[in-house]
């Protein structure tokens, strides 16, 4: 079971949790108010909601071995253009004014997806320089949608993807479940997903064996913006403002550790969305940690230095073997004549 | 051992031959920045073309442009360094911080750089001796600087040592300019850069890692001493522009230079570095930061084009290098994906 690779993980997540229970007692405890679910799980999942999309989208582009960094930019371009046309219609309560606007906030999304993609697959850029264009630029473009100004919007209808309850459940978690049980029927009962594993391991390859690898990158990319666009749509309902400046900001570097935390390696190939998944709720539960145990905020960043630094140790084959090898006795050493030749090429040559 | 020495003299010329076309993306950036400065000088005539305005390109992008030089060693050798910006912040935190506790700024100058040189050494061997990628070791050590900054002080800290104010009093130079010893100092700091990778055994490992580490190793060149030591020196070069950056603002804050590891990137790309690493020159960063410098400049002289312009422009070049770069290295490796 240890050798599973959702074990550590799953073990670091109910570790957090029950951390978390011994020291709040009532961090377990889930309410129902006024016909809505209240508690720390709910929040977690609330306010973890489009982290855990965008580590969906991002899963996908790594799996096919590329990755995005603008997916924090996506997500200030998509809020500040869906709430700026929502404030300029005249009644912005109107439920279709604010399906055209997330309409349209959607498919610029895709096209910024479109745009990495083409940038990856037809001019065969690097994914990381790629996508670290609109990644500096992009903020650009946001706060040129808001002329540099925060966006307020007081729309019911845009309220709901956000901060809103559905069946008492909050809206944005209905969303997200949604999102991630298409994507999984899509990548694991379809053969979508042994594609992009394919397209991952080797570009070249799969494309000599007849995949169409060029449109799965793009895809995966477009896929991912859209994730980012739901996500920064999310956001921006929720504070129900736009801000082209700080929405998002960081969110791809959380959005990669939330993947590589889930046990998906950055060079591609295997990908795992139940670990994605994993991957975000651990950090989203440090997050809220922080704030439900009292530790100062400004502490925070300090605190997931560490406890990032930690898991990518332990995740880290290398470390493990440096560290924990004299804890197992090896077995004898092999007779030297059966080591292969090739071995010594990895071998340290040391100053 | 003789053919060695012999390929050690005749190394400079070689090379110089054999990447006569990598030179292109240098020229470009060359050529951009004269257009640009052209443009600005006939737009805003008599106040844009003048020596003074150059003179300030490095006083207010002094900071950034040694972050870009330590950068410049990183990307070279194939990594990459996301804790800069962060690293700059808290070698601004630690002068203001120690200078206010009463310590000599020439002893909080030297922590600051210590700190600095520390936090790449850390950095580099996580990466080289357990195989995390750099991406995320200098993730983490983002985290971690900025959050040491916090940890200092959640507000500014005003800087009062009289040293700080020194360094930047202007001098004046003939032809009616002033300089600011701090500019000495940031052309001192790109001269060693430009030494270091081009006349030493250290600066050619770093071209050799970046290349291809599996031949490098072969070769029996010190893999992971030479990879550590970009780490260290991308370190020390942001903890001193976090030392110039107190300088410039009189202040440390956990807020100051965020983003500013993106910024030093795009320099780094603008000015010919291939982000693959192997290929670049330190003087082609020189011309990235003065080119984003100048547009910088440019726009402040404009007035009515707000700041995001700067972000969309930089976003613009980067684009157009990287296309460029790809281009040239289609034309190399004739086999592309």
């Amino acid at each position: 079971m240890i050798k599973h690779r959702l074990f550590w993980p799953v073990v670091a997540l109910v570790a957090l949790l029950l951390g978390n229970r011994i020291v709040t007692p009532g961090f377990f405890s889930v309410e129902v108010k006024s016909g809505h679910l209240y508690g720390s799980l709910i929040d977690i999942l609330l306010f973890g909601a489009p982290l855990i999309l965008i580590a969906l989208g991002m899963v996908t582009v790594i799996a096919t071995g590329g990755i995005d960094l603008s997916v924090g930019a996506t997500v200030a371009i998509s809020g500040a253009l869906a709430c700026y046309i929502i404030s300029d219609q005249a009644n912005q309560g109107s439920v279709g004014g604010v399906l055209f606007a997330v309409a349209l906030a959607l498919v610029l999304s895709l096209a910024l997806g479109l745009w990495n993609g083409m940038l990856v697959a037809w001019l065969g850029i690097q994914p990381i320089i790629a996508t670290l264009i609109l990644m500096v630029a992009g903020r650009g473009v946001a706060q040129l949608i808001t002329s540099g100004k925060i966006i307020t919007v007081n729309s019911p209808p845009y309220k709901l993807i956000g901060g809103g309850y559905w069946l008492g459940l909050p809206f944005a978690i209905i969303v997200v479940v949604v999102v991630a049980a298409i994507t999984a029927v899509l990548v694991r009962r379809t053969a979508l997903g042994l594609l992009i594993e394919a397209v991952g391991g080797n570009a070249e390859a799969s494309r000599l064996v007849g995949i169409r690898s060029r449109s799965l990158i793009i895809m995966a990319y477009m896929f991912c913006a859209l994730c980012s666009g739901i996500a920064g749509l999310m956001i921006s309902s929720n504070i129900a403002a736009a801000d082209g400046n700080n929405a998002g900001l960081w969110m791809e570097l959380d959005a990669i550790l939330a993947v590589v935390i889930g046990g998906t390696s950055l060079i591609g190939g295997r990908f795992s969305l139940a670990g994605t998944i994993i991957g975000a709720l651990i950090i989203q539960t440090i997050s809220t940690t922080i704030y439900t145990a009292g530790v100062p905020s400004y502490r925070v960043l300090v605190f997931k230095a560490v406890v990032v630094a930690l898991v990518c140790l332990i995740q880290s084959p290398a470390f493990r073997a440096k560290v924990f090898r004299r804890r197992h006795k090896r077995p004898p050493p092999q007779p030297k004549a059966e080591v292969p030749a090739s071995d010594s090429g990895d071998l340290e040559v040391s100053a | 051992m003789t053919a060695l020495t012999f390929m050690g003299k005749r190394g400079m010329t070689a090379f110089t031959f054999v990447s006569r076309r990598g030179y292109l993306p240098v020229l470009v950036t060359l050529g951009l920045l004269v257009a640009v400065f052209v443009v600005g000088s006939i737009l805003y005539y008599p106040d844009f073309g003048t020596g003074q305005v150059v003179v300030n390109l490095f006083i207010d992008n002094g900071f950034l442009l040694v972050t870009a030089v330590g950068m410049t060693f990183v990307i070279l050798s194939g990594g990459i360094d996301l804790s800069v910006g962060a690293v700059v912040a808290l070698g601004a935190m630690l002068c203001a911080w120690l200078t206010g506790m009463g310590w000599p700024a020439w002893l909080a100058i030297v922590t600051a750089i210590a700190a600095g040189a520390l936090l790449g050494f850390i950095q580099g061997y996580v990466i080289h001796e357990f195989e995390i990628q750099p991406f995320i070791a200098t993730l983490a050590g983002m985290f971690l600087a900025r959050g040491l900054c916090f940890v200092i002080s959640i507000e500014q800290i005003p800087i009062k040592d009289p040293f700080f104010d020194w360094v930047q009093t202007p001098i004046a130079v003939p032809g009616d300019m002033f300089i600011k010893p701090t500019v000495i100092l940031v052309l001192v700091i790109v001269a060693i850069a430009y030494w270091m990778l081009h006349y030493t055994r250290f600066g050619r490992n770093v071209y050799a890692v970046g290349g291809s580490a599996q031949s490098a190793l072969l070769m029996g060149l010190p893999l992971g001493r030479t990879r550590i030591l970009t780490y260290v020196v991308s370190g020390v070069c942001s903890a001193i522009a976090g030392v110039l950056f107190g300088v410039y603002t009189l202040s440390g804050s956990g807020l100051h230079a965020v983003g500013m590891e993106l910024d030093a990137i795009a320099a780094v790309v603008i000015g010919g570095t291939l982000l693959t690493g192997g290929y670049g020159y330190v003087l082609g960063t020189l011309l990235g930061v003065m080119l984003l410098g100048t547009i910088k400049t440019l726009l402040n002289f404009q007035g009515t084009l707000s700041s995001w312009w700067t972000r969309i422009a930089i976003g613009v070049l980067l684009f157009v290098f990287i296309v460029l770069q790809r281009a040239l290295g289609t034309r190399r490796r004739s086999a592309g994906v």
